[in-house]
């Protein structure tokens, strides 16, 4: 019985020449992440284990990015905790504020993440690396601090489950609207425990920021891990940002899969999710009624890349956000606020009546820079949509893509960039 | 292992770590102070009535979400010695067993179990018992290498004992 894609990774990780669904391995990590919420509490669980220090300081990644620059007190000490701890540890990858951005923009920016690696990260969209072909997961702070002073981790071998993607999107159809159809069909633990494999033809219509935004979403579906096939385009994308050493792996022939889906990307329409849960979708069509909204976020780990930034200055470009919405939008890195300015991206934004922030998860966790008041609704490009996530427990989040989060900015009311005049 | 008995606090579907400890308290790390906002936002009585060895039963997806290890130290905290659930999402699943949380899975005892039960789980064979109801569940017990770091009270002392 052949191997999927992601138990080839982890077979060589943990020095086997075959793995199966269901063993308990240990693997060798390439790269361990932390940020500002999780890595303290595995500071504190790493000063409890008999260890001198950490594995490999070039293999550590820590990214304060959820509230930085620091919202209050307590957040500044969270903060203060980690850069100290890298400073004592002599931590090649910690970003500070200023050249760091959302970790999961960040890290494949700077060349970190490379296909064939295994990469943990405490924090749940770590699956995103799965785009440029690396086996990646979301774990917690206990696992990072284990995996910073071992460089190992156990995994259950997953099964997998294969989306076979045909076709080519249309137009204001993007990746965040693949990985929402995707969820609305399987429901949020669809893919628990399992791999979601992406394999076919329209792969090749998407750009690495769709992928990476696909990827990111696996763990919404409940998935151990998003991955796709090694192209030319990632291969390019690597090249461009890394000098580390990648490996291609490809799926046996004979693998298993718990289940298979073709999914026709060119039948795709814009897709919202509802309140509370991912996978409460809607098409674009199927919103008979207006749904009237407080507050537009652009931004997060999942669209904050510039593709998604250009997609929402195209829509926003010589209109205005409609009078009393707020439209937030953030730039996940530095690179990409850079960039965005000189190709006169923010400029549209402004005059648009947008307010455009530094990096930060901030809105996405409810964190601070964008909270919802009681009753109030907001149209957002991040990822989850739960019960109190982005504020008051009786606030309601609808996720969407830049293109429709952005021309719903200009209506007030959800809206597809096709529904403007 | 040791054995768990006590109330059981019932919830349904899909129960986030959002839900279980809300992002604005993420600010802090302290267990005891995570605690006090446990389940706030879908159960704001949860903390008022939470006794020492409580157990928390709900059905799919128990801890879907962000990979917040908050959010099983705020359950820990709060008195709850076991959580019993058709299905958890992997990343609390992992992190439970980490910190030294017993969960277990078990679908017909998360469908048969009711809010205010009186149950008793015994952690070496997988036996939950519904006290109040007269009926019992045999749970889905731990492969031996988990076993070894719950027994360890969690991977931290798991790894020094190696």
């Amino acid at each position: 019985m052949g191997m999927t894609m992601t138990q080839k990774i982890l077979a060589a990780h943990a020095g086997l020449e075959y793995v199966e669904a269901g063993q308990l391995i240990e693997a060798d990590l390439d790269l361990v992440l932390g940020n500002d919420i999780t890595s303290p509490v595995a500071i504190h669980e790493m000063e409890k284990m008999k260890v001198d220090g950490v594995f490999h300081k070039d293999k550590i990644a820590l990214v304060p990015d959820h509230f930085v620059p620091n919202k209050d007190i307590k957040s500044a000490e969270h903060c203060k905790c980690v850069r100290e701890f890298a400073m004592r540890n002599e931590i090649t990858n910690y970003f500070e504020v200023g050249e760091m951005g959302i970790e999961h923009a960040l890290l494949p920016e700077k060349g970190l993440t490379v296909a064939g690696d295994v990469i943990i990260g405490a924090d749940s969209h770590t699956c995103t690396y799965g785009a440029l072909g690396a086996f990646s997961t979301g774990v917690g702070s206990t696992d990072m601090a284990a995996g910073m002073a071992t460089g190992k981790a156990w995994f259950k071998v997953p099964s997998a489950i294969k989306f076979n993607l045909v076709g080519k999107p249309s137009k204001w159809v993007s990746g965040k609207d693949v990985i929402l159809h995707i969820i609305g069909m399987i429901g949020v633990d669809g893919a628990l425990y399992k791999s979601m494999e992406f394999v076919g033809e329209g792969i090749a219509n998407l750009t690495m920021d769709d992928r990476f935004t696909i990827a990111n979403m696996a763990i919404e579906a409940g998935g151990k891990n998003g991955i796709f096939p090694v192209d030319d385009l990632a291969i390019e994308y690597m090249k461009e940002h890394s000098k580390k050493t990648y490996t291609i792996y490809e799926a046996d022939e004979d693998a298993v899969y718990d289940e298979e889906y073709t999914i026709d990307l060119s039948t795709l329409r814009p897709t919202i999710a509802f309140p509370h849960l991912p996978e409460n979708t809607k098409t674009i069509d199927e919103i008979t009624e207006d749904v009237v909204i407080d507050q537009v976020v652009i931004g997060s780990c999942t669209n904050g890349r510039l593709d998604d930034l250009r997609c929402a200055a195209e829509v926003l470009k010589g209109r205005h956000v409609k009078k009393g919405i707020r439209c937030i939008i953030i730039p996940a890195t530095q690179a990409i606020y850079l960039q965005a300015m000189e190709e006169g991206l923010l400029k549209i934004f402004i005059e648009a009546g947008a307010v455009v922030s530094t990096p930060t998860c901030g809105p996405c966790l409810g964190g601070y820079m964008g909270i919802l008041a009681e009753g109030e609704r907001c149209v957002s490009t991040t990822n989850r949509n739960f019960v109190g996530r982005m504020g008051h427990v009786k606030s309601e989040i609808y996720l969407a893509s830049p293109a429709v989060a952005a021309a719903s900015a200009i209506t007030g009311k959800i809206s597809c960039p096709c529904q403007l005049d | 292992m040791k054995k768990a008995v006590g109330r059981v606090f019932k919830y349904g579907d899909n129960v986030d770590t959002d839900v279980i400890i809300p992002a604005r308290y993420l600010n802090s790390s302290d267990p005891a102070e995570l605690a006090t906002h446990c389940m706030e936002d879908i159960d704001k009585e949860f903390v008022k009535k939470v006794q020492k060895g409580d157990i928390m039963v709900a059905t799919k997806n128990f801890g879907c979400g962000s990979s917040r290890e908050h959010a099983p130290i705020a359950i820990k905290a709060a008195g709850v010695d076991c959580v019993i659930a058709e299905t958890f999402a992997r990343i609390f699943y992992r992190n439970a067993i980490n910190i030294g949380l017993p969960i277990i899975e078990c679908p017909e005892a998360a469908a048969g179990i009711d809010d205010g039960d009186q149950v008793e789980v015994d952690f070496d064979s997988g036996i939950i018992k519904n006290l109040t109801k007269g009926t019992e569940y045999k749970g889905q017990a731990f492969p031996p290498f988990m076993q070894k770091i719950i027994a360890c009270e969690g991977l931290v002392n798991y790894i020094n004992q190696k």
